[in-house]
């Protein structure tokens, strides 16, 4: 396997243990894997399953026990901490399910975070910040602090966050958890947006709603691969339509019985 | 990330948290405060033992007659007197590392004007002991040679005896008062000289010629002076020399075998302020010592309270490490709002430190003496206390693993 067929994530025979005092607790028991560049995959999977586990892998949080992982055509399981954060800063974009925003900062200031450590030049950054909050939707609100912002736009800030370093993969852990469906939908439609636009987007959930807007869904199963299959994605934009017509149909509806007695 | 940037974040975050940081600083602040203030002191108590020695005169040898031992009870120095007017003379002749050389004949006596009376110490002397105790006039002038040998009747004052027999600020030059009923003219008042390091009022005196004092107060003239001899060495590293040079003189002088003792003794008042001055130092060491502890402890608060923002801030430094920070990166951070604290710390205290001397110096009515070096060496202090105290902590922080950090509630 290598990246000359145009996967960008290579995973061949990935194991994890983990120890936790005596017993040794198997998180990955083999997983091979390939992802090609510009797909959409959702990482489904019980608790337990080794789901984020992969994708602590993927994010080069944490390097496998055994096998190889490759990225973007580097062997991340021979660099070290340095390399890892490198990898992290250039090639990877995280979103995370409570935002992990810094607060008492601004949302420009949060989105700079990850250019501040790729020495880019203050006036650039802004710019760069800027640009990305513009694209999530955000333009008017780059001086609002996160605790002025709902949970749907704190997201959005992040998702800002994941690639304002121009990522080739942007690795989304649950992003939809702590928010409502219709903001869901709304937050995807971004997560389709990037997609389209050409990033390789992965995406863990337990909700198969969410996992509908990929076009590839892999299921884990006790530590490894249990179904690994391609659909035709559910367009996030007429999801959100819907459910906003749908929202203010209830909403007229709800007037009117007010109104007639 | 450049240096700047890591200091801004550092500034950002401790900004965050303002009350804390200003709680966490104070320690430094009161700790770097303490030691400039210690050493201003320290400092200034020594610069008023300096001035008040200089006051005494500068380079000053006070030479004295011998003992008297009668029946086993040894008298004390000038109880015999063994130096003579040509002892003087030929110090003044022969010694060639004594500038000037002069009699201080002393009594208490009564200094009578038409309205008030005061009694005070009535020295006897010639024009050189102003310039061996470095004493100018405020008003009027010394005495001069023809005033010792004509034994005139005029009278050099004290600011506290003119203070005390005419009210401040009066014009008493060309005045008469009286001396034990001889009538004195004034021709001169000293001016202010402040007191000895012993607390005795140096401008509470009147000074009178030598030949005159011998005449009127004293009683005839007599071969021996009944009194001391003060002299000045041309300077201060020349006393010692002065000193020994002076008892070779005498010795030969006074005929003494060899092992004989001295039937005289010299005080070297540099030594003496030295010794004191020494004193002061280790004084000064004392204090500022203690208050060096203070500063230390203020370093311990600092680490405390990193330790404490390091676990509070677990999520964010995952967070960073997870775009992109190297551990390097994180260590940095944390070290350098270690060192933001105590150098801001430092830069208060310090200012908190000279407010304290000058209130200090100006109550105490001592001259406010900082030595930059202090400065520089409390600052430097300060930020090593923060490097060390903030290492342990920011080597935690950059030790996280990002994942434990990450999932840290």
């Amino acid at each position: 396997m290598s990246s000359d067929d145009g996967s960008i994530v290579d995973l061949a025979g990935v194991t994890k243990v983990y120890k936790l005092g005596d017993v040794e607790v198997h998180a990955l028991r083999g997983v091979t894997l390939s992802v090609r560049k510009g797909e959409f995959v959702a990482v489904m999977g019980a608790s337990g399953s080794g789901k984020s586990t992969l994708m602590n892998i993927l994010g080069c949080l944490d390097k496998p026990t055994t096998g190889e992982f490759s990225l973007d055509g580097q062997a991340v399981s021979r660099l070290d901490s340095d390399g890892l954060a490198r990898i992290r800063n250039r090639t990877l974009g995280f979103v995370f399910q409570s935002f992990n925003l810094l607060s008492r900062t601004t949302a420009l200031e949060n989105v700079e975070l990850p250019l501040l450590y790729a020495d880019v030049p203050a006036a650039e950054r802004h710019q760069r910040a800027r640009e990305a909050l513009e694209r999530v939707g955000l333009g008017e609100r780059i001086h609002h602090h996160p605790n002025q912002m709902s949970g749907g736009q704190q997201q959005r800030v992040a998702i800002a966050r994941a690639l304002v370093t121009k990522p080739k993969v942007i690795l989304a852990d649950e992003p939809t958890g702590n928010l409502d469906s219709e903001t869901s939908v709304e937050v995807m439609t971004l997560f389709q947006d990037l997609w389209k636009a050409g990033i390789t987007v992965l995406l863990v959930t337990h909700e198969p709603d969410i996992a509908g807007f990929a076009g590839r869904v892999i299921s884990m199963k006790d530590g490894r691969v249990q179904v690994d299959r391609r659909q035709e994605p559910d367009d996030a934009r007429q999801a959100l339509a819907r459910a906003v017509a749908e929202r203010e149909r209830e909403h007229a509806t709800e007037a009117q019985g007010q109104v007639t007695p | 990330m450049t240096g700047l940037q890591t200091i801004r974040i550092a500034g950002k975050a401790l900004m965050r948290n303002k009350l804390r940081s200003f709680l966490t600083a104070l320690g430094i602040i009161i700790g770097v405060g303490a030691v400039i203030a210690m050493v201003a002191i320290g400092d200034g108590a020594k610069a008023m033992v300096e001035k008040s020695y200089a006051a005494m005169g500068s380079n000053l040898l006070v030479v004295m007659s011998g003992t008297t031992t009668a029946g086993g009870a040894h008298g004390g120095f000038g109880s015999m007197p063994t130096l003579t007017w040509d002892d003087l003379a030929a110090i003044q002749r022969e010694v060639p590392t004594v500038q000037y050389a002069a009699p201080q004949l002393r009594t208490t006596a009564q200094v009578i004007t038409e309205e008030q009376n005061w009694t005070t110490s009535v020295t006897g002397t010639t024009s050189d002991y102003f310039f061996v105790r470095s004493w100018p006039t405020a008003a009027g002038a010394t005495f001069g040679p023809s005033d010792i040998d004509g034994a005139t009747k005029v009278v050099v004052m004290g600011q506290t005896v003119v203070d005390k027999l005419f009210g401040p600020g009066a014009d008493v030059i060309g005045q008469m008062v009286r001396i034990r009923n001889i009538p004195f003219q004034i021709v001169g008042v000293l001016a202010r000289k402040g007191q000895s390091p012993m607390g005795q009022d140096y401008d509470d005196g009147v000074f009178i010629p030598s030949t005159t004092y011998m005449t009127k107060i004293q009683g005839g003239l007599k071969k021996y002076l009944q009194g001391t001899i003060m002299a000045s060495a041309r300077s201060a590293d020349a006393t010692a020399k002065a000193q020994r040079q002076i008892t070779s003189l005498l010795r030969e002088r006074h005929s003494l075998p060899k092992g004989a003792d001295d039937d005289f003794s010299i005080r070297n008042l540099a030594e003496m302020a030295s010794a004191q001055q020494e004193g002061t130092k280790t004084l000064t060491t004392l204090l500022a010592s203690i208050a060096a502890v203070s500063l230390l402890v203020g370093g311990v608060g600092i680490m405390n309270i990193m330790l404490v923002s390091v676990t509070e801030r677990t999520r964010e430094i995952g967070l960073r490490m997870a775009v992109g920070a190297r551990r390097f990166d994180i260590l940095t951070q944390f070290l350098v709002e270690a060192l933001t604290l105590s150098i801001a710390g430092g830069i208060v205290g310090v200012a908190l430190g000279l407010g304290i001397g000058q209130q200090l110096s100006t109550r105490f009515g001592w001259p406010l003496l900082i030595r930059p070096q202090i400065i520089v060496i409390a600052v430097g202090f300060s930020a090593v206390v923060g490097i060390g105290f903030g290492l342990y902590p920011a080597r935690k922080a950059s030790r996280l693993d990002p994942i434990e950090a990450l999932r840290f509630e």
